[in-house]
């Protein structure tokens, strides 16, 4: 079985399968039993300043979005930082450190935006031996309001600001943890850099409301007649952090920095995607809470079995190995083409394709009257969704064409390899001429 | 072909060609990719499952059926060997609307559980298919074990044994290896010689030796295997069957109904298969519908079991029942045999009683029936042949020093393949912690 120890900025972890600052992590009793099931770290529910803890709502703090079966797709909370005393976390933290060394264990902090606050939470995690520290930059309700969370993640200046305090006065390494709340994700991760940050995890929960309740006229969960935004996580949003992950990745400020991946890790496929596109590990909260702690057996045992598939013998060599792949727009092969081809064995004339692409698309499906359907090569532009849409898998593929054959719908030979930067149809090319 | 269904008496070729290996394939083929990850799909991995807890092995099976989901058959595999080395056999022959499926939430609420059992088979299938064998011996430990019998009880043993290091010498008295999946299952459970296959790939593990034509008792005795062994295993299952107690008995074309199922196991060609055209089978268990489906399965016009109790007491599952009544089958309860009634030394009929069940025990009535019959089978149940010393109706757990029995031939649990299965593997654990100590 391929190795899954990661190393990651110097905290050794059994796997790459984290779990990330959320209910989950809010107390020993759940994270004793984390580590049981297999977990290879944690980062504790945000902790917050010494004194009085910060309050919960006393009614719904979730709602969500569902599939068909009502599989839960997505999830939005209303929750904040830890409702506990900061004493009994810090207790509960050293306890379960000193029981599980070979897994890691990272403290959550959000801390009111000056030094002294965070020069003070610092100094009291200090004896938890705890491995690191995250900061919550993200949190996008409850805590904006008082000038911490979001509020700091969407100020880059303050991002540079906290994390260089907080590398002054401590020598964990830092994880700085971003909000998806912004409108380039670049530049949060640049500043958490230039503030010398070991890494940055993301995503944090994007602003959501995810249902309005149509008789009583108020966005879900719902309290007392009111409703507010909260913050959107789970399979979801997978696709939008997936995208803020490789930005990061792939920029030429920040590339190489470290990065936790997060939102809508569900299964070992998840974590590799993550981990390909740049993340030297993952976090996971939704799926967690979805369906329990025993999910990361199955992450463990699939990641370990695609790495042996792969003839990878540890997570390093997944890291990153989609980055290269991960390009802008205008440098795509404007000559590469491809046609759809339907495997009539497989095909069970339900006609999806046929509706899809005739009323939405490029009219390049027919129907016979026996219901066979079949690509005309002379209309069809590759988009790709007669695939998307057709129930069997594999049944519809993308057929490359080979370079020199000629396309039936332009009747020009397949040439190659040129990007819109050159197109003669491209203004700017023209300008320069 | 000369004979049909029609044809009086024990005749074989009742059939055309086709009609025999249509018979007698999978009654239930794999599923494909497709259908499995939408089976799969289903299962809500419900926490502290109820499916996993109505295994009598426990594989984890929310664990393994959302390994196919996220396209790791073989991670799913490993997870069902891990608990049931046989989980091959067990996908195929376990009355899973009695077990997992029976209690899976989605049976309890919609009255369609998960396919448990056919998705238990996707992985397994895949995973052998591809001659892989994903478990490692520890070090050799220098210990060796003798297993009695190589039925299910006696293989999960061995493979446990042989994986914690030790040396294992697995006998049994039959030609082949396998007990009852050899020679008792149904054909259409576990078709193209599935068995030998599964043995032969449990014994990739290395570390056992098999011997067969050894019986215990005839070329070994307990005695003998405990003063060369370090630890004994029993799993010799039931090798006696009970007797009618009606007159008759002992005519022509009476016979058990577990050696004509093992004959015809054993019978590649099943058109030379011999077959009444009106048979008879007297039992309730599984058993008694095996041997009357598969006559049927073979051409005989006329297949009725006759149980002596009500139809719920029946040990055949409904579904069973509902499967044999499929195929033909007549089932009549709350009847027993009174006489076999003979025509030239051969059978031709058998006369019933009706029954009364009541508190004082079953009561013969003296309303009584006679049903034609050219080949009657006993299927009332087999019982252990204790080795010498020992007494049943079943052995104990462990009947002696360093001597333990596990699956139909000791006690508890029901008589089922996963059962010998769970009990031999517990048996293998308490020999090694015996053996190595309570180190593990
Ligand atoms: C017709 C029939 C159909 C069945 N169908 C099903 C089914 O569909 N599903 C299900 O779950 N269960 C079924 N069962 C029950 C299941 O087959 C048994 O519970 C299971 O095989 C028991 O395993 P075992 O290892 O204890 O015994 P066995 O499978 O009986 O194996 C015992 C082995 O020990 C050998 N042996 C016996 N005595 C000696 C000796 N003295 N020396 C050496 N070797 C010896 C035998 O040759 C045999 O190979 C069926 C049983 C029968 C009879
Ligand atoms: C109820 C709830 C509470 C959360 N609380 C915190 C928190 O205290 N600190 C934090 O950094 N992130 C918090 N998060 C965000 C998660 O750590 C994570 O970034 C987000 O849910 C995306 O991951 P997922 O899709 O795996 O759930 C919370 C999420 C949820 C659902
Ligand atoms: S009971 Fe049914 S739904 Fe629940 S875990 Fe088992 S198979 Fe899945």
């Amino acid at each position: 079985m391929a190795d899954l120890t990661t190393n990651f900025i110097g905290i050794k972890s059994p796997n790459p399968f984290w779990l990330a600052s959320a209910p989950p992590t809010d107390k020993e009793y759940n994270v004793r039993r984390a580590f049981e099931a297999g977990w290879g770290g944690v980062v504790w529910k945000t902790l917050g300043s010494e004194g009085p803890p910060v309050v919960n709502v006393n009614g719904p703090r979730y709602g969500a979005v569902w599939g068909a079966d009502r599989r839960l797709l997505g999830l939005n909370n209303i929750e904040l930082i830890t409702d506990r005393p900061l004493e009994v976390n810090l207790r509960e933290i050293k306890s379960v450190k000193r029981d599980y060394k070979d897994r890691a264990l990272i403290i959550s902090l959000m801390v009111p935006c000056d030094e002294e606050s965070w020069k003070d939470i610092l100094k009291r995690i200090e004896d938890t031996e705890a491995d690191g520290v995250e900061l919550n930059f993200g949190c996008p309700h409850g805590m904006a309001e008082r000038g911490m969370g979001s509020a700091v993640g969407q100020v880059p200046e303050y991002i540079e600001m906290v994390t260089r305090w907080v590398k002054q006065h401590s020598r964990m390494p830092c994880i700085v943890k971003l909000t998806p709340n912004i409108s380039d994700i670049r530049k949060p991760a640049e500043a958490a850099k230039r503030g010398g940050a070991d890494a940055v995890s993301l995503i944090n929960t994007i602003n959501s409301i995810t249902s309005v309740n149509l008789d009583s006229f108020a966005p879900e969960p719902m309290i007392d007649g009111k409703g507010t935004h909260g913050g959107y996580c789970g399979p979801a949003v997978k696709p939008i952090a997936l995208n803020m992950v490789a930005e990061i990745a792939r920029s030429m400020e920040t590339r190489g920095l470290p990065i936790s991946g997060i939102g809508g890790v569900t299964t070992w496929r998840d974590a590799a995607e993550f981990m390909a596109l740049g993340a030297g590990n993952v976090q996971v909260c939704t799926a967690a809470m979805t369906y329990g702690f025993k999910i990361v057996q199955e992450m463990i045992s699939g990641l370990s079995q695609y790495m042996d598939e792969k003839g990878m013998v540890s997570t390093a060599e997944l890291v990153g190995r989609a980055v290269p792949n991960v390009t802008d727009w205008q440098f795509l092969n404007l000559n590469a083409v491809s046609k759809a081809k339907i495997d009539q064995d497989a095909c069970i004339s339900c006609g999806r394709c046929y509706a899809a692409c005739e009323d939405t698309s490029h009219q390049a499906i027919s129907m016979s009257e026996d219901r066979v359907f079949e690509v005309m090569d002379d209309e069809c532009v590759a988009c790709n969704l007669c695939v998307n849409v057709c129930p069997v898998e594999g049944c519809i593929t993308m057929e490359e064409l080979p370079k020199g054959a000629v396309d039936a719908r332009t009747g020009k030979k397949v040439g190659d390899y040129a990007n819109w930067t050159t197109h003669p149809n491209n203004p700017s090319v023209a300008a320069a001429e | 072909m000369s004979n049909t269904p029609l044809t009086p008496g024990i005749v074989s070729g009742r059939l055309v060609a086709e009609a025999y290996a249509h018979n007698f394939d999978d009654l239930e083929p794999v599923l494909d990719g497709h259908e499995a990850h939408v089976a799969a799909d289903r299962c809500y991995f419900c926490h502290d499952a109820p499916c996993m807890t109505a295994c009598p092995t426990s594989i984890d099976i929310p664990l393994f059926i959302r390994q196919i989901a996220t396209g790791t058959p073989e991670a799913a595999a490993k997870t069902i060997w891990d608990q049931n080395i046989l989980g091959g056999m067990c996908a195929r022959v376990c009355p899973t609307e009695q077990l997992c499926e029976e209690v899976c939430v989605r049976e309890v609420a919609e009255g369609k559980p998960v396919e448990i059992g056919r998705l238990q088979r996707f992985a397994t299938d895949r995973v052998m298919a591809a001659g892989v064998h994903p478990f490692t011996r520890a070090a050799p430990t220098g210990k060796r074990v003798a297993v009695v019998g190589a039925g299910p009880a006696g293989l999960a043993a061995a493979h446990r044994l042989a994986l914690h290091g030790h040396d294992v010498v697995m006998m049994d008295r039959r030609e082949k290896p396998g007990g009852l999946n050899e020679y008792g299952i149904a054909s259409y459970k576990a078709p193209h010689d599935f068995a030998q296959a599964e043995v032969e790939w449990l014994l990739k593990i290395g570390g056992i030796t098999v011997q067969t034509g050894v019986e215990l008792g005839r070329d070994v005795t307990l005695d003998g295997l405990r003063a060369e062994y370090d630890a004994v295993f029993l799993g010799i299952g039931l090798g006696g069957v009970n007797a009618l107690r009606a007159a008759g008995e002992d005519i022509a074309g009476v016979r058990d109904a577990v050696d004509f199922i093992a004959e015809l196991r054993q019978q590649p060609d099943k058109a030379k298969l011999a077959i009444g055209r009106d048979v008879v089978v007297i039992g309730g268990g599984m058993t008694a519908v095996d041997a009357a489906v598969q006559s049927r399965l073979l051409g005989a016009q006329n297949v009725t079991i006759v149980y002596r109790r009500g139809q719920e007491k029946m040990s055949a599952s409904v579904h069973e029942q509902d499967h044999a009544q499929q195929v033909g089958v007549r089932i009549i309860c709350n009847a027993a045999p009174v006489e076999v009634i003979g025509k030239g030394g051969k059978v031709s009929a058998v006369e019933f009683a009706y029954t009364q069940d009541g508190p004082e025990g079953l009561k013969l009535l003296d309303d009584t029936f006679t049903l034609a019959a050219d080949q009657v089978f006993k299927a009332i149940g087999q019982t252990l042949v204790a080795p010498e010393g020992m007494a049943g109706p079943k052995l104990d757990v462990q009947p002696l020093a360093r001597v333990w029995a596990g699956g139909d031939c000791a006690q508890g649990g029901e008589d089922l393949t996963v059962t010998a299965v769970a009990e031999g593997r517990d048996a293998a654990e308490a020999i090694h912690i015996n053996l190595m100590g309570a180190v593990r």
